[in-house]
């Protein structure tokens, strides 16, 4: 025989206080478990999806970033004329040869009046028309593009809100120039918002640089992938590492995420001990102060282990109702980005907090894991009395 | 006297709850202690840095290098002491994983500078008689084993190929705040290698590090020099080492605020288990605080009671907890020893922990003080708990 699940939610509901106290304690650590793979969601979200499955991403050998490759006018026309390479309406290829820079430009502080203006290293990428052609999620929201052979630049969204000096008609200042934003751009959450972008021949000009930084081209299909791999590692003139764009950027988030996703399941698990401990505490007591109900329940011909069933789902109950709070007040996070630099990059990076099916899950199973923890042994000392014992308790 | 021990009493009148809330406590103050010295961690490098000393860097980025030559221009500035040249390598050592800090310097200029790295004369001679010498700080050597006589292969991301270096001299640190957990080798070994691969890479410096003879100098003598190289093809950026460090820190801010924020949220979650742990005692006794109203005892001492009891239980949690965080950070540092350099303990985060373990006991203690002061006897004779 069972007991009726209202006896189990009506016990929780008596005791109001320790029942907050400690579905709130439970709330925080499912909080915090939530944040974390949020954030390594939205960090894995938005560099995944920068990359798109048909272009190609090629550096210098053994560069892992633009920022330190080098890729000569030769090298990038002998990748031009690969086969495998897609070609426009017009018979030119989808080549997009480009430079990385990093330039270091203030943030604008969040706490106001600190007089140390905190810098970080913004990607500003040169880039020809095709480079626009070749990222169809880019689209400038205001002002307009920048013109080939002028000094004008274009902004990525999140480097406009996070940076001072690069509204429409400012200046700044570098390479012995004076570049013009003249636009605002959306790439729809991905690394190109945290980008600046202008004309890659004059940047060339400008840093004086002889090399380009990256070669990006969209092949036919993507099954040509391996074909090109395979030829432009045979070719002794290309010492070049040619990568999906899709797994060049995924590449770019392991060591951040492997560094939230580690530190954020050592917090989980130090705090998850301290809300499983409030747990036993608050389920002790309810078995205490419930000695005689429960011998009572047993004379009535209740079975131990349906006692035992109904002090676990109580504790399941009270991690849920923890579980579901700390969910929802996770669920507000989304609403902010946060922005830092890449370790792997050195540049700074914005991305949101992501809420996805799986994370809902994980944290609800994770409170569920807490909540049966915390009840176990509390659930087996009361199913473990005895009537006699249990009735003459006062 | 009676009031203490009638509270001692009360406390170990549970066992098994004050048990448990006292291990509570023990995590979380142990948490909260390490989450602080990791924060503190991060700030380690500047922490080494000295006042005068200053950093000169190319003002668009610091992957840009600027024209060795600026040396001699700097070095012309008034009350400029020494300037040096330091290039970051960015060498892989076998693995990625394996990461740590190398730079070429030109080491006659460097080392006079850095007067924390302690050499012994013989084997810091043959440093510098040897063109691919290497000199190791005395920590990264204990990390991956390097012995005076190894030769270390690095793989660089920067500059291309393989280079092999030869430990000459293993130097150790003047204090507790000196980091040694980075190589330093020739720049001109370096510089004529480039020369031979790369010549248009040649002849340029990462960085200048700039001797000056007062802190407070610094700031004049860093528009002076800015200002020297002001519209030249490489303008530069010259800050205090102290302030080229924390930019570092800075551009991480976001994790290193995250991770104080969610240090605070220990306690938070401890706060409500103890509340709880208090809020039950109370609800259990409440006959017994009218009982002990009904003798005399004025509503202000049953209120005391029930405060000290909470304290009582927060300074438990939290002595043992400060007594277990040296080890535990010293732990966490071995496990760590490839990202963090320093682990520094310090007196302030006892402090803190403290005053986390004193706001626990205030808020854990506060509610059922006043219910308790205010139950009138007879509803609580006949309370049942």
């Amino acid at each position: 025989m069972k007991i009726p699940a209202s006896y189990i939610a009506r016990n929780l509901w008596v005791r109001k206080l320790t029942t907050g106290l400690t579905a709130g304690g439970m709330a925080l650590v499912v909080f915090v478990f939530a944040a974390v793979l949020m954030l390594d969601a939205g960090l894995k979200a938005t560099l995944v999806a920068t990359g798109s499955p048909d272009n190609v991403v090629v550096i210098r050998q053994g560069s892992q970033t633009e920022v330190q490759s080098g890729v000569s006018r030769d090298q990038a026309a002998l990748i031009e004329t690969s086969p495998e390479v897609a070609r426009g309406a017009d018979g030119r290829p989808l080549v997009s040869k480009e430079v990385v820079i990093l330039n270091s430009l203030p943030k604008i502080s969040g706490g106001g009046n600190n007089q140390a203006t905190k810098r970080s290293n913004v990607v500003v990428r040169g880039l020809p028309e095709m480079g626009k052609t070749l990222r169809p999620q880019v689209r400038i929201i205001e002002g307009r593009m920048f013109r080939a052979g002028t000094s004008e630049i274009i902004v990525g969204k999140s480097v406009a809100s996070g940076f001072a000096g690069v509204e429409i008609g400012q200046h700044l200042s570098f390479a012995g120039r004076e570049w013009t934003v003249v636009g605002v751009f959306d790439a729809s959450k991905t690394a190109f918002d945290s980008e600046i972008w202008g004309d890659v021949e004059q940047m060339m000009q400008a840093f004086r640089r002889v090399v380009y930084s990256s070669v990006i081209a969209k092949i036919s299909a993507p099954e040509l992938f391996t074909a090109l791999k395979a030829r432009v590692d045979a070719d002794p003139r290309l010492k070049v590492d040619i990568k999906r764009e899709a797994q060049f950027y995924a590449d770019q988030s392991s060591s951040l995420s492997n560094f939230i996703t580690l530190l954020g399941m050592a917090l989980s698990i130090i705090f998850s001990l301290g809300a499983m401990i409030g747990a036993t505490i608050t389920m002790y007591a309810a078995v205490a102060t419930r000695t005689a109900e429960i011998g009572t329940l047993r004379a009535l011909g209740f079975q131990r282990a349906s006692i035992l069933v109904a002090f676990l789902i109580e504790s399941l109950l009270l991690a849920l109702v923890g579980g579901v709070v700390g969910i929802v007040a996770a669920s507000f996070l989304t609403a902010i980005t946060v922005s830092t630099t890449n370790f792997q990059s050195f540049s700074e990076l914005a991305f949101a907090f992501t809420l996805t099916p799986r994370i809902v899950i994980s944290a609800l199973i994770f409170s569920l894991l807490m909540g049966f923890v915390g009840g176990f042994l509390p659930a087996i000392k009361a199913s473990r009395m005895k009537i006699v014992d249990a009735l003459r308790a006062d | 006297m009676f009031f203490l021990n009638f509270v001692l009493r009360n406390v170990f009148r549970a066992r098994l709850r004050t048990a448990l809330t006292i291990v509570g406590l023990v995590i979380a103050v142990l948490a909260f202690g390490l989450l602080q010295t990791v924060v503190r961690a991060w700030y380690a490098g500047a922490d080494a840095a000295s006042a005068t000393r200053l950093i000169t860097r190319s003002a668009i980025s610091l992957t840009f290098s600027m024209p060795v030559y600026y040396r001699d221009k700097i070095r012309a500035v008034p009350g400029v002491t020494a300037v040096s040249v330091s290039n970051w390598f960015g060498g892989v050592y076998r693995d990625p994983k394996n990461f740590f800090a190398q730079f070429a310097v030109d080491a006659p200029t460097f080392f006079p500078m850095y007067p924390e790295f302690v050499f012994d004369a013989d084997s810091y001679r043959e440093f510098l008689r040897d063109r691919r010498g290497a000199a190791v700080g005395r920590q990264l050597a204990d990390l991956y084993g390097f012995k005076i006589g190894d030769t270390i292969p690095l793989k660089s991301a920067i500059y291309p190929g393989t280079w092999e270096f030869n430990v000459r001299a293993i130097y150790d640190a003047k204090d507790e705040t000196t980091i040694t957990r980075q190589m330093y080798f020739h720049y001109d070994y370096l510089n004529e290698q480039i020369k031979r691969i790369a010549p248009r890479r040649a002849d340029q410096a990462g960085v200048f590090v700039v001797g000056i003879n007062e802190g407070q100098a610094a700031p004049d003598i860093s528009r002076v020099i800015d200002a020297e190289f002001k519209n030249s093809l490489a303008e530069t950026l010259t800050e205090t080492e102290k302030a080229f460090t924390l930019g570092f820190v800075a551009m991480v801010e976001t994790i290193v605020v995250a991770i104080e924020g969610v240090s605070y949220v220990v306690i938070l979650i401890i706060m409500a288990v103890a509340a709880n742990t208090m809020a039950m005692t109370a609800r259990e006794r409440m006959s017994e605080y009218a009982t002990l109203k009904a003798l005399g005892f004025k509503p202000g001492a049953v209120a005391a009671m029930i405060i000290a009891e909470a304290f009582l239980l927060a300074i438990l949690g939290a002595g043992l907890g400060m007594l277990l965080t040296p080890i535990v950070v010293k732990g966490f540092h071995a496990a760590t020893v490839s990202v963090f350099a320093k682990m520094p303990l310090v007196p302030q985060t006892f402090y803190l922990q403290a005053a986390c373990a004193l706001a626990v006991g205030i808020v854990a203690g506060i509610v059922p003080a006043i219910r308790a002061a205010r139950v009138k006897i007879v509803d609580g004779l006949r309370h049942v708990a």
